[in-house]
């Protein structure tokens, strides 16, 4: 039960091997997925799945991140820290969704946006940064799930659009525990008690706006993607009603109030 | 074992040490350039503190930098207050302290500014408050700036000096990445020019948003500007990684750096940037 567990605990829960992963997700949620691969400016980043498919039968853009199943994905993919060339595949495929008028579902699950040297030569920060602004503009409904850790902004770049909800065993956060508690006290070990300060639980987040509600997650992977469904179908529906003036009003407001 | 004796060193018998020599010496006679090591006497820096060999620009807090880059400077939004939302012990009294070392409210000095007859909406972060990390109502002023711009149709001038987002405000920093580059992509839509100069030190979230999003984007010599810190590197890595990764020359190298401009030239640069680097039809009045 989600209500008794400490903020620690939602940390653990929300980085064990157990859960539910984004190629599943993609697959239990969209029909006909047809990944589309490449930054169309040199790479193609695998800690970022994207591609279009079909959900409740009309066609829409999702993009996943993805930590790898095997320990050679797992190396590939940086553990899920996407790679500038990621957040440029995904900025391709937001943009290209605007073109032809489908929603745009992101599946969140990085500790962050990959420190390394390459990273730094290739614009870490300006690839996050251009995804921001493409997702303030974006004419088409943007919905993300984060389904287990959303590291600071590497995550806020796949979750700046119009609502984001979290599974109940999941963290959004500006920065690891652990790093949260280095920088501040000088000691990673007080990481759990950085997590209780931090607001990263989804009731601590849902309590304070930062998001739009809480998914359950059951052990079963096939209910957790049954309860994704059932919230997010209504939503991308209610959203897709908006004209694009009020959509994006909406959504500049989503943001203004913080 | 006389050998190892104290009393028969060397320092000891023939080097007579003052020990009050170090209080004769006033305080900052000499600086040292942390990006060249040079060491130099403080009289010969200029008044836009550049180091003597290198250009590197030392870090100003926002007052100082405004006293040479500006002739008139109005300020915005000095009464907004900051913040507790973590309820983060500490906290409040830090905050304190900076806004009386600073004389500002939050780690961002925004006003409306000319040099010369060219009027702008001005943005300076100051490195000295909280190390210009990104707060609530940093980015509320920001926003409230580049807002304002918009509405009145002017450019957005905006300089970066930053340790990235407030741990100490935790999600609610995070947000204001998202919040102020969902206005300035309202005062890019409009047609409206801004540009951003990256000073000592630009990173984590402040580059992974408004430093990165300017139509213009300069940066001053020799200045850090990064996303990662150098430690979070090392240690993910377990490589140790070139000196000048993150300083500006190579990032300009790299293509997200317009051109470096020292301090010395940037009044002649911004004015000239602003009056013709903008849309020509469009001369602070009428269309729209």
């Amino acid at each position: 039960m989600t209500q008794t567990m400490t903020a620690a605990e939602v940390v653990k829960a929300a980085r064990s091997d157990q859960k539910v992963t984004g190629p599943e997700l993609i697959n239990g949620l969209v029909t006909d997925f047809f990944e589309l691969h490449g930054d169309r400016l040199g790479s193609d980043d695998p800690a970022i799945i994207g591609g279009i498919g079909r959900f409740h039968g009309q066609p829409l853009t999702v993009i996943a991140t993805n930590r790898g199943a095997t320990p050679e994905e797992k190396m590939a993919t940086h553990f899920g820290c996407p790679s500038p060339g990621g957040y440029r595949k995904a900025r391709r495929l937001m943009e290209q969704a605007a073109h032809f008028h489908r929603p745009v579902l992101c599946l969140v699950n990085t500790p962050g946006a990959y420190p390394g040297q390459t990273a730094e030569e290739n614009g870490q920060g300006a690839a996050i940064a251009q995804n921001l602004l493409t997702l303030s503009q974006l004419p088409v409904p943007v919905l993300t799930v984060i389904f287990g850790e959303g590291g600071s902004g590497g995550a806020l770049a796949l979750a700046g659009g119009d609502e984001v909800w979290m599974l109940a065993h999941s963290t959004y956060s500006i920065l690891s525990p652990e790093g949260f508690a280095s920088i501040l006290w000088k000691d990673s070990r007080k990481a759990d008690q950085a997590a209780e300060l931090m607001q990263l639980t989804p009731t601590a987040l849902k309590q304070a706006g930062m998001i739009e509600g809480i998914i359950p997650e059951p052990r079963d992977h096939q209910k957790v993607i049954a309860a994704i469904d059932k919230v997010i179908a209504p939503r991308l529906q209610a959203l897709q009603q908006l004209t694009v003036p009020a959509l994006l009003a909406k959504r500049q407001q989503r943001y203004r109030k913080f | 074992m006389k050998l190892y004796e104290k009393a028969n060193t060397l320092s000891e018998r023939v080097v007579k040490v003052d020990p009050q020599a170090d209080e004769r010496v006033p305080e900052g006679i000499y600086r040292r350039c942390p990006r060249c090591q040079t060491v130099f006497a403080a009289a010969q820096m200029d008044q836009y503190q550049t180091c003597p060999q290198c250009e590197y620009g030392f870090r100003l807090a926002a007052a100082a930098r405004l006293a040479w880059l500006v002739d008139t400077a109005e300020p915005f939004d000095q009464d907004l207050q900051t913040k507790d939302p973590l309820a983060f012990p500490g906290y409040p009294t830090k905050v304190a302290q900076a806004q009386a070392r600073t004389g500002l409210n939050d780690a961002v000095w925004t006003g409306q500014a000319t040099i010369a007859d060219t009027t702008f909406y001005l943005a300076i972060m100051d490195p000295t408050f909280i190390m210009g990390s990104l707060g609530t109502i940093t980015g509320e002023k920001l926003t409230r700036l580049i807002e304002r711009a918009t509405a009145q149709r002017q450019p957005v001038v905006i300089y970066t000096a930053s340790g990235g987002a407030r741990m100490q405000e935790g999600i609610h920093s995070l947000m204001q990445m998202q919040k102020v580059a969902g206005a300035l992509a309202q005062h890019h839509a409009a047609g409206l020019l801004s540009i951003v100069v990256l000073t000592d030190p630009t990173t984590g979230g402040v580059t992974a948003s408004f430093a990165m999003e300017a139509d213009l984007t300069l940066a001053e010599p020799r200045s850090l500007v990064g996303f990662a810190g150098r430690r979070v590197i090392e240690q993910t890595t377990h490589e140790q990684i070139a000196h000048d990764l993150q300083q500006a020359e190579n990032v300009l190298r790299h293509g997200f750096i317009d051109q470096i401009v020292p301090r010395a030239e940037q009044r002649t640069v911004l004015v000239q940037l602003l009056k013709m680097g903008g849309r020509q039809d469009d001369a602070n009045n009428d269309s729209c």
